[in-house]
């Protein structure tokens, strides 16, 4: 499993939690589940590129 | 006034006979047990998959689970790693999950397991203010 999918793994569940967890109704329920994936999978990128920059 | 709300919220919710912290005690020892011990079975079913996968992955990865306290570190892993309730515990049982990191990958497993039992917390947390009517 490369590291990219792991993330991606990681964002999904942990996704599905807070979105089921956090709101009440199924649709905002599906919408803050779908904010939160992009959050992670987003922040993942832009940081790695920071760190691709900073480590040359 | 976030227990006038909490308050509301109770007279609003059903009354519902039975032992009041019986959702969070099941949802914290088996994933969604507590949401369908309420009857949600979507929600439940949504989050005993997101947990259990979660944790399956992190053993998968060559994960550790922590058994001792010894430093600040790993009382923290090991609340973590705690809160996957039977999982956890049976887990331990089997003898799955490495003793020590020894590759990148084990790593990544390792806040996996950990991250899971805090979801676990999160959703029989959830399950709970089911139960008491804070949530619809």
């Amino acid at each position: 499993m490369s590291h990219f999918i792991a993330v991606l793994f990681f964002a999904l569940f942990a996704s599905t939690v807070f979105g089921i967890t956090m709101r009440e109704t199924p649709r905002r329920m599906v919408r803050y589940g779908i904010y939160c994936f992009t959050l992670f999978v987003g922040a993942a990128i832009v940081l790695s590129w920071l760190m691709y920059f900073i480590a040359r | 006034m976030a227990t006038e709300q909490n308050k509301s919220a109770n007279n609003n919710g059903e009354a519902r006979p039975g032992f009041v912290y019986l959702p969070l005690i099941a949802g914290w020892l088996v994933p969604g047990g507590g949401h369908f011990l309420l009857g949600k079975w979507v929600r439940g079913t949504l989050l005993a998959a997101s947990i259990v996968s979660m944790f399956g992955l992190g053993l998968a990865m060559q994960g550790k689970l922590f058994s001792n306290a010894h430093d600040i570190l790993d009382a923290l892993g090991l609340a973590g790693d705690l809160g996957n309730g039977l999982l956890y515990i049976v887990s331990k049982v089997l003898g799955l999950g490495a003793d020590q990191v020894m590759v990148t990958t084990a790593d990544y497993g390792t806040r996996f397991i950990v991250v899971a039992g805090l979801l676990n917390v999160i959703a029989a947390v959830d399950a709970h203010n089911l139960r008491t009517g804070r949530k619809a």
